[in-house]
């Protein structure tokens, strides 16, 4: 509570010094950066995370940067206003956080060519536009090596939100690192078609575990899912935040969405006067993908394995979509050795071969 | 002890005076609450109330005023009549949503076709997507005595799947790399509904929804159908022997939010939103009943009140943005401004006495 | 026990807990229906009960301690309305949309600080070898005590609206106020004691929510139970033993269409949520149909404001 009091005071400082003052060249005026988060900050997953990426930009930074955010804003009109204001206000730099904000982000930077625009999970940019994404696929090949090895009945569940390539590339590549270790695994999914519904999800979570699984990963924001693994005595993984108080079981390790080193890297250039336009497609190797720490639940062999496998994607010796793979029908996808290409999988909509889930349609 | 006097007529001066009682209570209230959140308060209410107006860039503001209050005042315009009837249709973010739905998929089916016809014929779907989604109602309670508070409620929300579904299944962009949505009718010339005039906030939507509240302000009060839907309201027994066919009169009131519900939703989607998204029902359909309420079903409030609806909006962003306050404070606030509106409503209708039972 | 690879018996335990807490909401708004208050803002209540009872578990240590500060926060909240609406005569359908709003915002607000909290935990109750008997056990003896509580207030309710006085005095208020004013019944009174109990069995599903079925707390976490709620009491038409049907049929086929995912069947999510409001549509018109030219199945005087000018 002090704290967030002592930040809303210092900011309405900064604001008041910055409007009152106007263009008065003042040396010290802070650089103002804004996100726009779909979410409120309280969900504890994707906009909670970005908005501790925003707390470490003013950790970072001090009193050269004055950060702000709006919460809660439906994708569509509104998103277009609030950029607008962002703008108007004097942000120099506006990080819009959903996919669904990207056509108002567009709108919005052909208005304004001197502000830059962040667009996370974005395709469009511009010059004034950079995009960025996290490779959470490298993060599911770990967790599909941990749930391979630990399995007893065979059987992962994998409570999807929406059948977007995001979403679909994690589920392959949490599929094919758990045959790769168990060719007898089998991968049940059920979609939630929600982010965030704590209700849905923990419903999903039990008929996945009625349906026999013992390993439950999640790529939907809420904890209910954990609590329903912990009731239920299997397994279970943390994604977007790290979700460490449900380890050491069920949660044996997580996917962390960690924004915080590209927040930094990219206000750092803004401060510079070296912000380009680009796409960022972050993993493991730049730090954007973490992987929270794997538990004492998970026995050591496997636990050096899944090590070893984070060591060499953030190597980047190996690529969790390396062939011979096939699709679900069969046909041939990635030849022997071969490795997907960014284009391919930034608009994955098919299973690879042995998943017997069938996509919705 | 507290009596209240039902006026035989609402007060011509308490019409005009509670509103400006219920804001002014709401900004006492406000400022305790943001006071009580460590904000400065005199600061909190002139980010809200006056930036927005009067304060820097307020000329991009006034236009998104107009944007975000042309559906709110379109749908409640219709409603209101209804509500006057004692109709009451509640189901008008499912009538939005399926006639954003008509109105895209008309313009979709014929991309990347350009002709001027393109943009008629989807306002045209758009108002009989709204206006047959309005009528599922009125047929059911006049064949079956269906109540059509709860059978538009229940519509709302298969009009939300019916979204959903189009949203994942035949209305996706095919060009979108898998990911949920249908094309963008801004980045279709012959579908987009764009501002008027450049930097205004006007679109073809705040035009309708000038022209409705025009229309049912005539229709109300120089129009026959206007006197019967009130006498309908007042006096239902006698509005029979008046000759109103109440079945007619269903039909018209649900047929007619109905279809304005729809249009304000093909100029959404053509306009300002772009897209059929899941999340495309913003609440809008609902936010439109408190806005009838506020404006006291009479179109003049009706502007006023969208209006002021649309403020606390964008007010509030600025707010979250410049001082920080969280998104849940400021819908709080907006709760708090409907309780004042609607309990001091009191006072245009009734008589409040203080004192022992005398007279009555 | 199993159709198309689907264990029923699994299905059937699952579903009465996923329907706690849209049965115990609409029980609520049943009865504040049956004395003809429209109150559409059972979303706020219900939110409000959820962090009510998440902070007074969390605080006290004991559960059932934050199931009352739910049940208390809901009744709150109802009284609010039931102020604009009883005393100030404001119209009950906007007071209702304005009371979820607000209950959503103030949740919020509350909440802030207990997120990523976790609750004591809800203890299931011990049957002991009942719990071990072939199919019955895991559906009717292997619950939590609200799961329980909420079928005994379907019979509670049941019992109340048919054979107590006072139930029948709750429903005259609701048929004809006026003429139950008349008869020296305290519309306004009853209608306030009716809204308490709504919000407060209102608050107690928000509680099942966040201490329970989740069980944490996060903003907005309700996602749309207490329209659910108003849907099934239509469903029910208006009376208690078929709100436990509908609370069930709603519950069931979220529970079912995950289940079928993921027992592999591919199946058509959003068609398939459509359904229960679909069928509501439709028994409503049923009864309405019926009812054509007799009583009608809702209160007559649902949503109506009530002034006594004597």
């Amino acid at each position: 509570m002090n704290r967030r009091r002592f930040l809303t005071t210092t900011t309405m400082t900064a604001t008041a010094m910055s409007l009152g003052l106007g263009k008065a060249a003042w040396a010290a005026d802070p650089l103002k950066v804004a996100f726009m988060y779909v979410g409120p900050v309280g969900d504890m997953g994707w906009s909670f995370q970005h908005d501790q990426a925003r707390l470490a930009v003013d950790a970072a930074f001090g009193e050269k940067v004055a950060t702000s955010y709006v919460e809660n804003v439906p994708e569509g009109p509104d998103a277009e206003r609030v950029l607008t204001q962002m703008a108007l206000a004097g942000n120099k730099l506006i990080f819009a956080t959903s996919f669904g904000f990207m056509d108002a982000v567009m709108n919005v930077a052909a208005k304004f060519p001197d502000v830059r625009f962040e667009h996370a999970t974005g395709y469009k940019r511009a010059d004034n536009v950079a995009t960025y994404d996290a490779r959470f696929y490298e993060g599911r090949a770990v967790q599909g090596t941990i749930a391979g090895s630990m399995t007893k009945t065979n059987k992962i569940g994998y409570i999807g939100s929406f059948p977007i390539p995001e979403v679909v590339q994690g589920i392959n590549a949490a599929f094919i690192h758990a045959r790769k270790v168990n060719p007898n695994v089998e991968m049940k999914v059920v979609w939630a078609y929600s982010w965030f519904d704590p209700a849905k999800e923990a419903d999903a979570a039990t008929a996945l575990i009625a349906e026999g699984v013992d390993v439950l990963m999640q790529h939907t924001d809420s904890t209910a899912p954990q609590a329903k693994a912990k009731d239920a005595g299997i397994i279970s993984f943390g994604q977007a935040s790290d979700m460490a108080s449900f380890g050491p079981t069920p949660r044996v390790s997580s996917t962390i969405d960690n924004w915080a080193p590209y927040y930094v890297e990219r206000v750092k250039a803004m401060l510079d006067g070296t912000w380009t336009s680009q796409g960022t497609w972050g993993g493991i190797g730049t730090g954007m993908v973490e992987i929270g720490v794997i538990t004492d639940a998970v026995p050591a062999d496997v636990k050096a394995e899944a090590e070893a496998l984070i060591a060499s994607i953030g190597a980047g010796t190996y690529h969790p979509f390396t062939g011979p793979l096939n699709k679900q029908d069969g046909s041939a996808w990635l030849a022997e050795g071969e490795v997907a290409d960014d284009g391919v999988l930034s608009g994955m909509n098919f299973f690879v071969e042995g998943i017997t889930a069938q996509m919705p349609q | 002890m507290i009596r209240l006097i039902a006026r035989p007529a609402p007060s011509r001066f308490w019409l005009w005076a509670t509103p400006v009682l219920a804001v002014l209570a709401t900004m006492v209230a406000g400022a305790v609450l943001f006071a009580a959140l460590g904000t400065d308060p005199l600061e909190a209410l002139k980010v809200i109330f006056w930036d927005p107006l009067l304060g820097a860039n307020a000329g991009y503001f006034r236009g998104q005023l107009l944007i975000k209050a042309g559906p709110l005042m379109l749908i409640a315009a219709g409603l209101a009549v209804g509500f006057r009837a004692g109709i009451w249709n509640i189901g008008a973010e499912g009538q939005y949503i399926v006639g954003a739905i008509c109105g895209a998929a008309v313009g979709l089916a014929v991309y990347p076709a350009e002709s001027v016809l393109i943009f008629p014929a989807m306002v045209v779907a758009g108002a009989l997507g709204g206006w047959a989604w309005g009528m599922i109602p009125a047929l059911l309670k006049n064949r079956f005595g269906a109540s059509e508070i709860l059978v538009s409620l229940m519509l709302v929300y298969v009009a939300q799947n019916l979204l959903a579904w189009a949203a994942f299944g035949p209305l996706k962009n095919p060009a979108g790399f898998g990911f949920p949505g249908s094309r963008n009718l801004q980045q279709y010339p012959s579908a987009h509904n764009g501002e008027l005039i450049a930097g205004s906030g006007l679109h073809w939507g705040g035009v309708a929804a000038l022209a409705a509240l025009v229309g049912t302000y005539v229709l109300m009060s120089r129009h026959i159908a206007g006197f019967r839907i009130q006498v309908a309201g007042d006096a239902p027994k006698a509005a029979r022997f008046a000759g109103v066919a109440p079945a007619r009169l269903v039909a018209f009131c649900l047929g007619l939010s109905g279809a304005l519900a729809g249009l304000a939703g093909m100029f959404e989607v053509a306009g300002p939103s772009g897209q059929i998204t899941d999340a495309f029902g913003a609440g809008y359909g609902f936010t439109a009943i408190i806005v009838a309420f506020l404006g006291r079903l009479n179109p003049i409030g009706i502007l006023l009140a969208g209006l002021l609806m649309a403020l606390t909006y964008i007010g509030g962003d600025m707010a979250q943005l410049m001082l920080r306050l969280p998104a849940a404070a400021i819908q709080v606030f907006q709760g708090m401004l409907l309780f004042f509106l609607l309990g001091f409503d009191l006072l245009t209708n009734y008589q409040v006495r203080f004192g022992g039972r005398v007279g009555a | 026990m199993t159709l198309g690879g689907i264990d029923l018996v699994a299905l059937a335990a699952m579903l009465m807990v996923a329907s706690t807490p849209i049965l115990l909401a609409a029980i609520g708004e049943l009865i504040a229906e049956k004395a003809g208050v429209l109150n559409l803002g059972v979303e706020g209540m219900m939110i409000m009960g959820a962090i009510g009872a998440f902070a007074g578990a969390v605080i006290t240590g004991s559960p059932a301690a934050g199931f009352a500060f739910g049940a208390l926060a809901g009744a709150g909240m109802a009284l609010i309305f039931g102020f604009l609406t009883q005393v100030l005569l404001s119209n009950q359908v906007a007071t209702g949309l304005a009371l979820t709003l607000f209950g959503l915002g103030l949740s919020a607000l509350f909440g802030k600080g207990f997120e990523g909290v976790r609750p004591p935990a809800t203890e299931k109750l011990d049957f002991g070898a009942l719990a071990d008997l072939p199919v019955l056990g895991p559906v009717l003896f292997r619950h939590d005590w609200v799961v329980y509580f909420s079928l005994a207030m379907v019979v509670a309710v049941w019992l109340f609206l048919h054979f107590s006085r006072s139930g029948l005095i709750l429903r005259a208020v609701g048929e004809n106020h006026e003429a139950a004013h008349a008869l020296g019944y305290r519309v306004v009174a009853v209608r306030m004691a009716a809204l308490a109990f709504g919000g407060a069995l209102a608050g107690m599903g928000g509680a099942y929510l966040s201490l329970v079925r989740v069980p944490q707390w996060t903003e907005g976490m309700t996602a749309g139970a207490g329209w659910i709620a108003l849907a099934i009491v239509v469903f029910a038409s208006w009376r208690v033993e078929r709100v436990l049907l509908g609370a069930y049929l709603f519950g069931g086929v979220t529970v079912l269409q995950l289940r079928l995912q993921a027992a592999g069947y591919a199946i058509p999510v959003q068609l398939l949520s459509m359904a229960p409001y679909v069928i509501t549509i439709i028994v409503l018109v049923i009864i309405s149909a019926r009812h054509r030219h007799g009583a009608q199945a809702a209160p007559a005087a649902l949503g109506k404001t009530f002034h006594a000018s004597r």
